[in-house]
């Protein structure tokens, strides 16, 4: 025999699940519309062709080479410079500087800087390191993602950090453990997983920014390996060719927009592979 | 039977310690006070714990047991806002002073946690981890020793065909007495136990003190513990604490057998705490 109040429980209980899943699948719907037809539209212009020739102009034959390896260069070299600044600044964060003030400080600017518009970012970096130096370069570009970068991952560091127990901590302590080799050895691996999504989280970011590119590393139509030089990026030239009104050019943009995609999909997976944490069996 | 606790009624004194002979004592604590910022958690507790036998330390929750452990290797340095006074002497020098080196008192002071605390890494590489931060040692002491640890925590046997593997993968009971085979390879002088078989079942909590029995001929071990069983079995003395106070501490015998204060006569026998 069922009473009233466990059929109202039941219905209530039904209500709220239904709602969950119908969320659940707009939002999916959503995510699988934009796969579907960045597959469909960018596949067909994904061809060696797209790896070994260079940004052609309109009408002609061309790839997207120049841009990818920019893209790369700048994105690495960018990341490098998160990881030391963001890593270092959120355990400086979460270990030493405890309810300071002038730690508190760092934490709102940061905050500040996590919501920052990336276009104001790419105009600082042009302010201080494109004007008075004379020129577009890539290390401009790479230096305004790492700023974009750093900030997530700061955050993500002090987190995670904060969230290991104080037990773990201690412990090494208890041994003699010098806070710097506790830090080094203990809480870092223990927390590497964590700080490895903030990282995963910022690379996804930088890799589809525009806007703090335009004004630092510009662009260039041809194949180059100097960094001192304005350099191609695969989210400026999809700018550039999406927008335009030549067939080739967009079929390019869109084979760019899926090898984005599949990019931030493969880090990701190979990086949960790595991070993965050993479980009792 | 209901008569008021605080009351010390039919004569007996309301704190009672016998001395560890002066020859035998390792660790010296005299007329330690300490806080929690404002909180003043132990009045002036003064007593000597001996070489080479394990004390327990009893009491209900909050009295100050788990406080006076961690002030032994100054755990609480940590912690900004908390702080100790008066004198703990460990061979005669005194650890509250502030030209000791923590690292150093850590290394001769080990203590072991209430939940297991295996570090992220290899069975191996846990136990070698401590002695690695101050001594040189070739692979082959190395293994030794660390494989020594192991035995004399009753871990060896368990765990000699999976050194590689991580010791986040052993049991409960297993990672406890890794924690504590960690704790004994850098050879400290001392060995702290806060509450070591609270998380574990009865049968990690039997080997854990079998280990602890075949520890104590080499290191002076102070066990806080909530089960008076594990105390009457594993410890040669026994401190009663209540609010910060030691109010009783003698050879266990005498403790669970004929307690001198009230407080520890009602204490043993379970009717307040």
């Amino acid at each position: 025999m069922k009473s009233a109040r466990a059929t109202q429980r039941q219905i209530a209980n039904g209500l709220f699940s239904a709602g969950c899943y119908l969320v659940t699948f707009i939002a999916l719907a959503f995510l699988a519309a934009i796969l579907w037809s960045l597959l469909t539209q960018g596949l067909g212009g994904l061809d060696m062709a797209v790896f070994t020739q260079d940004t052609p102009a309109p009408g002609s034959e061309g790839g997207l080479r120049n841009a990818i390896l920019g893209s790369l260069m700048m994105c690495v070299m960018g990341m490098l410079g998160a990881l030391i600044i963001g890593v270092l600044a959120g355990t400086w964060l979460a270990e030493y500087a405890g309810d300071s003030k002038y730690g508190a400080v760092v934490r709102f600017l940061n905050d500040v800087l996590l919501s920052a518009p990336s276009i104001l970012i790419g105009l600082f970096i042009y302010g201080i390191l494109v004007a008075p130096f004379g020129g577009f370069s890539g290390y401009a570009g790479a230096a305004a993602l790492a700023l974009l970068a750093a900030p997530v991952i700061t955050r993500a560091t002090e987190d995670v950090l904060l969230l290991q127990p104080g037990a773990l901590r201690e412990s090494a302590v208890a041994l003699g453990t010098p806070l710097w080799r506790t830090i080094l050895s203990v809480l870092w691996r223990s927390a590497g997983g964590g700080i490895l999504t903030g990282a995963l989280l910022a690379f996804a970011r930088i890799t589809g920014e525009t806007a703090p590119l335009l004004f630092t590393a510009l662009n260039n139509q041809f194949f180059s390996l100097d960094m001192g030089k304005p350099t191609a990026s695969l989210p400026a030239v999809i700018y550039q060719y999406a927008l335009s009104a030549y067939d080739d050019w967009r079929r390019l943009a869109w084979a760019g927009a899926l090898l984005i995609a599949i990019t931030v999909l493969a880090v990701t997976i190979i990086a949960r592979f790595v991070a993965r944490e050993p479980r009792r069996s | 039977m209901n008569a008021p606790l605080s009351t010390s009624h039919d004569g007996a004194p309301e704190t009672a310690i016998t001395p560890v002979p002066a020859d035998q004592v390792k660790v010296d604590i005299q007329d330690l006070n300490f806080y929690y910022g404002a909180k003043h958690a132990l009045h002036g507790v003064s007593v000597g714990f001996a070489r080479n036998a394990v004390t327990a330390l009893i009491g209900p929750s909050g009295c100050g047991k788990s406080t006076l452990l961690r002030t032994l290797n100054r755990m609480y340095a940590l912690y900004p806002g908390q702080k100790a006074s008066g004198k703990i002497l460990l061979d005669g020098e005194d650890i509250l002073g502030s030209a000791l080196d923590l690292p150093t008192l850590r290394s001769r002071v080990g203590m072991v946690f209430q939940k297991p605390t295996p570090f992220p890494m290899s069975i191996y590489d846990n136990v070698a981890f401590g002695m690695r931060l101050y001594e040189k040692l070739s692979k082959a002491e190395t293994d030794a020793r660390v494989e020594e640890a192991l035995r004399r925590a009753a871990l060896w046997d368990e765990v000699k065909d999976k050194l590689k593997e991580s010791g986040l993968g052993l049991s409960g009971g297993q990672q406890q007495r890794l924690c504590v085979a960690r704790a004994i390879a850098i050879k400290p002088e001392v060995l702290l136990l806060d509450e070591p078989a609270s998380a574990l079942d009865p049968i990690s909590t039997a080997r854990l003190e079998e280990t602890i029995a075949l520890l104590k001929t080499d290191y002076t071990i102070v066990i806080v513990t909530h089960n008076l069983g594990q105390a009457a079995r594993c410890s040669d003395y026994t401190g009663l604490m209540y609010l910060g106070n030691l109010v009783e501490f003698g050879p266990t015998e005498q403790m669970f057998t004929n307690p001198v204060t009230q407080r520890a006569r009602d204490y043993v026998t379970g009717r307040f705490g």
